[in-house]
């Protein structure tokens, strides 16, 4: 005999939670399903030093705020996981920890979830699992010479754990960024393979970034109103970093700790590494669009005032074309190439080609069946912690209709 | 991206088509596979003649209106006839006039009027390398410097960014900047 609810949420992050919350609001009957426990993966997933990129006083869930005294400052991945325990706790969620989902089959009515402890009939199911369940690395990763040992930024967790020698981050984001540094101060030379990035200064005017992104509606922008909602999707995180001196960590700043920039990773050839000579390109990309987000903060401020603009990402004299990885000079690559979605256990139909759920602002294309906590599903600041909490209560919104129908 | 926001911007490249072909062949990869051909001639010398006008595309051979002949030599400098350019200055044909189309296709889909578009491309080589005269010496360009200078009804920062675009979606810049997988048999 199969338990029965209404709705299965799977995940017990914030996401999954916050979908909890406003059910519970609505009187839906409903059960969290987590592989893990709660939080799972800021506590098992994450390096030791990570902190959140959004100050404290914008990490907040629906009813639950920081309640610390330092507003400003940013949180340890263990203070998150606390931070989304508590709201656990306080909204009463349902939450079954160390249950795994082996499947989630459409039926008559609805949606069966096979897990390791039984099976669950109900009548819709959010999707709350995340967009960041599995490294993503290049194919040519497989080529790498035996003698490199290789990490992702999931295995990763301390310079002091790496192998001896060298080490080539590959991939620029917040994440790469995080780790070319911490890396680099350890005392290892440090090699950063660079491709698209997004430029931010941790402050603007003295204030932190991310309140222009919030308070001039940048992040308020809705999926539907995104000029090119594909790429948007596709962005790679800032390059920020939570710091207790709020600095800035753009690739002048890892310039100045000795990092070696070069191109993007695009081939191996005989245990080579060759890297783009399109370094300068990426650089004006990112210049320009930062630019542009910050000629966006003084239009909207209206004040006529303008902040100082950092200087333009500066090129190398020359960047190296390539890397002998048989040489010694490399001992680790670590992938910081991003993250995907994993739905291997998910038989409906809804995962386009490219591994990504098809869905229309959370509402996935089968019905009774929701996403949140996915990137730009309904707005800019989805995948942000505080971003969850207008998505959750419009895709709950959507699923309360659905139920009522059926 | 944005549309054209300024209807008076004709820079003569048909935007609409190119944008409609990019929805086409979203859902159509088969049809998206080019292949571009050239058949060459030796003549004599260093010089040789290459001729350029089927390729294949859209799933089905296609044409050049006409057949483009170009000559290949080496300047007096290197004791030849110099009946062409030097075949490596044919790759500073393609990345310029890519690299100019992908400007003109950019200002055009941003509303932006361009008045002139100069490009002065300048390839920095060490030919001791193909002399075999120092074997630490690459055999290609040591570096390639483009210079735009360009008018047009845009900002300082909106044309550099046009640039900037272009490059990102330039076939030759990706080209030369990335390496490629070539084959060469003899049948």
């Amino acid at each position: 005999m199969s338990e029965v609810t209404s709705t299965v949420v799977i995940g017990a992050g914030h996401a999954g939670l916050a979908a909890s919350h406003f059910l519970t609001e609505r009187s839906i009957d409903h059960v969290v399903v987590e592989r893990g426990e709660v939080a799972n993966s800021w506590r098992r997933e994450r390096w030791e030093s990570l902190r959140l990129l959004t100050p404290n006083w914008l990490s907040r869930l629906p009813g639950h705020a920081y309640s610390g005294a330092d507003p400003d400052g940013y949180m340890s991945a263990t203070e998150v996981g606390d931070f989304i325990a508590d709201f656990a706790v306080g909204s009463q969620a349902p939450v079954r920890t160390g249950v795994t989902v082996t499947s989630v089959r459409r039926t008559e009515a609805g949606y069966d979830v096979a897990t390791d402890q039984g099976a669950i009939r109900a009548g819709s199911v959010v999707l709350a699992t995340g967009a960041c369940n599995r490294p993503s690395v290049p194919g040519l990763a497989a080529g790498l010479p035996a003698s490199v040992e290789q990490v992702t930024a999931f295995d990763y967790r301390s310079p002091d754990r790496l192998a001896e020698g060298g080490v080539l981050v590959v991939g620029a984001s917040a994440t790469g960024v995080q780790l070319a540094s911490e890396i680099r101060r350890s005392g290892r030379p440090v090699t950063l393979s660079v491709g698209e990035h997004t430029r931010m200064p941790r402050t603007y005017q003295g204030r932190d970034v991310l309140w222009w992104m919030e308070e001039s509606g940048i992040w308020g922008q809705r999926y539907d109103e995104v000029d090119d909602l594909v790429r948007a999707r596709r962005l790679p995180s800032p390059q920020l970093v939570g710091t207790p001196e709020r600095a800035t960590l753009d690739l002048n700043a890892l310039t100045d700790l000795g990092v070696d920039l070069v191109g993007r990773w695009s081939a191996l050839r005989d245990g080579t590494a060759l890297f783009s000579g399109g370094l300068r390109n990426v650089f004006a990309l990112a210049d320009l669009k930062q630019q542009r987000l910050l000629d966006g903060f003084d239009a909207w401020a209206a004040d006529g005032a303008t902040g100082e603009r950092p200087e333009p990402t500066r090129a190398p004299a020359t960047s190296r074309l390539q890397l002998d990885l048989t040489s010694g000079e490399i001992g680790t690559v670590v992938w910081a190439t991003g993250y995907r979605p994993d739905y291997s256990w998910l038989d409906v139909p809804v995962v386009d080609g490219k591994g990504q759920l098809r869905h229309d602002g959370g509402v996935v294309d089968s019905p009774g069946l929701y996403a949140l906590g996915l990137p730009v599903l309904r707005r800019r600041k989805s995948t942000f912690i505080h971003g969850i909490e207008d998505d959750a209560r419009e895709v709950v919104d959507h699923l309360a209709g659905w139920l009522g129908r059926s | 991206m944005t549309t054209t926001e300024s209807p008076v911007a004709d820079n003569g490249v048909n935007v609409q088509a190119l944008l409609d072909a990019r929805e086409v062949l979203k859902g159509a990869p088969e049809a998206a596979q080019f292949t571009w051909r050239a058949t060459s001639q030796w003549q004599n010398g260093v010089h040789t003649q290459v001729k350029v006008q089927p390729f294949f595309g859209l799933g089905e051979e296609q044409s050049h209106a006409a057949e483009h002949v170009f000559d290949a030599d080496h300047p007096a400098v290197f004791a030849a006839e110099d009946n062409g350019i030097t075949p490596i200055e044919y790759l500073l044909v393609g990345l310029s006039s890519c690299l100019s189309a992908g400007v003109a296709s950019v200002a055009q889909n941003r509303g932006i009027q361009l008045r002139s578009v100069e490009a002065s491309v300048e390839g920095n080589h060490d030919i001791r390398g193909i002399l075999g005269a120092d074997s630490d010496v690459r055999n290609g360009f040591n570096d390639i410097k483009v210079t735009f200078k360009i008018d047009a009804d845009a900002s300082q920062q909106e044309i550099e960014a046009l640039v900037a675009q272009s490059q990102k979606r330039s076939a030759v810049f990706d080209a030369l900047t990335n390496p490629t997988d070539v084959t060469v048999e003899v049948v």
